[in-house]
């Protein structure tokens, strides 16, 4: 009896001659890798270099999976990464799609994103810490684990923190579960920085950092016209004037958080205009005049009045600079799905 | 006569076939995930039919999309009671449903001593049966 195919390949890997042709271009078709690619760029204003980033990182993958059809085996890769950048500048978004990326890729099996920050990690008393995270990682296994404000994890100036505990269990996910899941560290530079100085073992698990850039103002004013064309919105070309102009004074002043603070201030400017068709009840409202926003919605922001910050929405910034509570904790986000710039 | 050698106890699904692969019960999980159902991990060393609830192997595993997760407390639970059963269970907890959906063996002792038939002689000629496992001879935790 002759050995069936399959077992004849377990037994000994096949050794492909050198010269064996490689079709990176079908491989490349195959992933539908230019589909997200293409989305990233269409949905992502500016963010040069994690774009550059991104395709490396799907390059490298790519060609390992080739490598890996021809028996050249270079072990898994390690895909933990970590996210550093100013608050706004579409840690979260990225995060998503580079799930949808390494779903694509096969890399991981479900491509889902559980994101979550220290207080789905940490537990309140001893014995508590270790069974939360454990189940924040089951339900990450097989997708992205995002694990926003990292930093937070590990308090130094309280030796008997839980967070500790957290980091450890982890670590030895991110070693052990390499091809289970994939950990994205976010937060800000300095304290990330600081964070992984404090913690050597955490460092040299993560393969990929990617610095997040600030936006400029043209770039924040195409991310404002995308975000309004998503809930089927439009400035007038005085307000699209207006709001350029809002945005060079919003820079200036303080708690200043990028894409965030263009949402929160378009949310505001919905408000003003919804006020707006109220007061001039009785006139003719057409379509066009429930879709645009007008200079006057804009302009009456206190950031053209007083050079102050609006009350409400920024306020959601705390008092030393990072936000709180923007984000809902822990939620599976399929890939794919809406994502908040 | 021996209608069932080496004792092996049968209950659940899969417990006439010979015992399930750690992907074979992968691919079983992934099933049961698939219907949104909870999947919980659970032991016992008392093998009798009507010993229903058995010991949590910590909490079922709700929202989990991927059943390496699952995988892992099977193998933590394998270590902590390597000679008892274990079983994996998947509750199904729609409206109107709220029942166990799926229950399968993935752990056993090396040697299952199997069940004896006890008769009680009743009142007239009337007989009663029932029937006790011989480890259950033993206390609990000493059984296998």
């Amino acid at each position: 009896m002759s050995q069936s195919p399959e077992s004849a390949a377990d037994a000994v890997p096949m050794v492909f001659p050198d010269d064996t042709p490689v079709d990176l271009d079908a491989e490349f078709r195959a992933s539908n890798i230019q589909e997200v690619l293409d989305k990233l760029d269409r949905e992502l204003i500016g963010l040069k270099p994690v774009k550059t980033r991104i395709r490396e990182t799907a390059a490298l993958l790519l060609v390992d999976r080739l490598r890996r059809k021809l028996n050249l085996s270079s072990g898994a890769p390690t895909l933990h990464m970590s996210f550093t950048g100013n608050p706004g500048t579409g840690k979260t978004t990225v995060a998503l799609r580079m799930a949808e990326i390494l779903h694509r890729l096969g890399y991981v099996r479900e491509g889902h994103l559980v994101s979550v920050t220290r207080d789905d990690l940490v537990g309140q008393y001893i014995g508590h810490t270790a069974p939360k995270t454990r189940e924040v990682i089951k339900k990450a296994m097989g997708g992205v684990l995002f694990i926003d404000e990292a930093y937070y994890l590990y308090k130094p100036e309280n030796e008997r923190d839980y967070g500790a505990e957290s980091i450890e269990i982890l670590l030895q996910v991110m070693e052990n579960n390499r091809d289970d899941l994939v950990v994205i560290l976010a937060g800000y530079k300095n304290r990330m920085d600081q964070f992984f100085h404090s913690n050597p073992g955490m460092r040299s698990r993560i393969a990929h950092h990617i610095d997040f850039p600030d936006y400029g103002a043209d770039e924040l004013l195409a991310i404002a016209k995308l975000m309004l064309a998503a809930q089927n919105y439009c400035f007038s070309p005085e307000g699209e004037k207006a709001f350029a102009e809002y945005i060079r004074l919003r820079m200036k002043l303080e708690h200043f958080a990028n894409a965030r603070s263009i949402r929160n201030a378009l949310d505001r400017a919905r408000l003003r205009q919804a006020n707006r068709l109220f007061a001039r009840s009785g006139n003719k409202l057409t379509k066009l005049d429930l879709i645009t926003l007008e200079a006057e919605d804009i302009r009456a922001s206190r950031v053209f009045q007083e050079g102050k910050l609006d009350r409400d929405g920024d306020e959601m910034v705390g008092k030393d600079g990072h936000a709180a509570n923007i984000r809902p904790s822990p939620v599976c986000r399929q890939a794919g799905g809406e994502g908040k710039t | 006569m021996m209608t069932n050698p080496g004792n092996r106890i049968t209950q659940g699904q899969f417990s006439f076939l010979p015992d399930l692969t750690d992907a074979q019960i992968t691919v079983q999980i992934k099933w049961a995930l698939q219907h949104g159902w909870a999947v919980s991990v659970e032991y016992t060393d008392d093998p009798h039919p009507r010993n229903t609830y058995w010991e949590m192997f910590g909490m079922p595993m709700f929202d989990l999309k991927d059943p390496a997760g699952i995988l892992m407390e099977i193998n933590n639970c394998r270590k902590t009671f390597p000679r008892h059963y274990i079983r994996v269970m998947a509750f199904n907890s729609t409206r109107g449903g709220e029942s166990p959906a799926m229950s399968f063996i993935v752990n056993r002792p090396e040697k299952e001593p199997g069940f004896t038939l006890i008769r009680e002689e009743r009142n007239g000629r009337s007989m009663g049966y029932t029937v006790r496992s011989y480890a259950t001879e033993r206390p609990e935790g000493e059984r296998y």
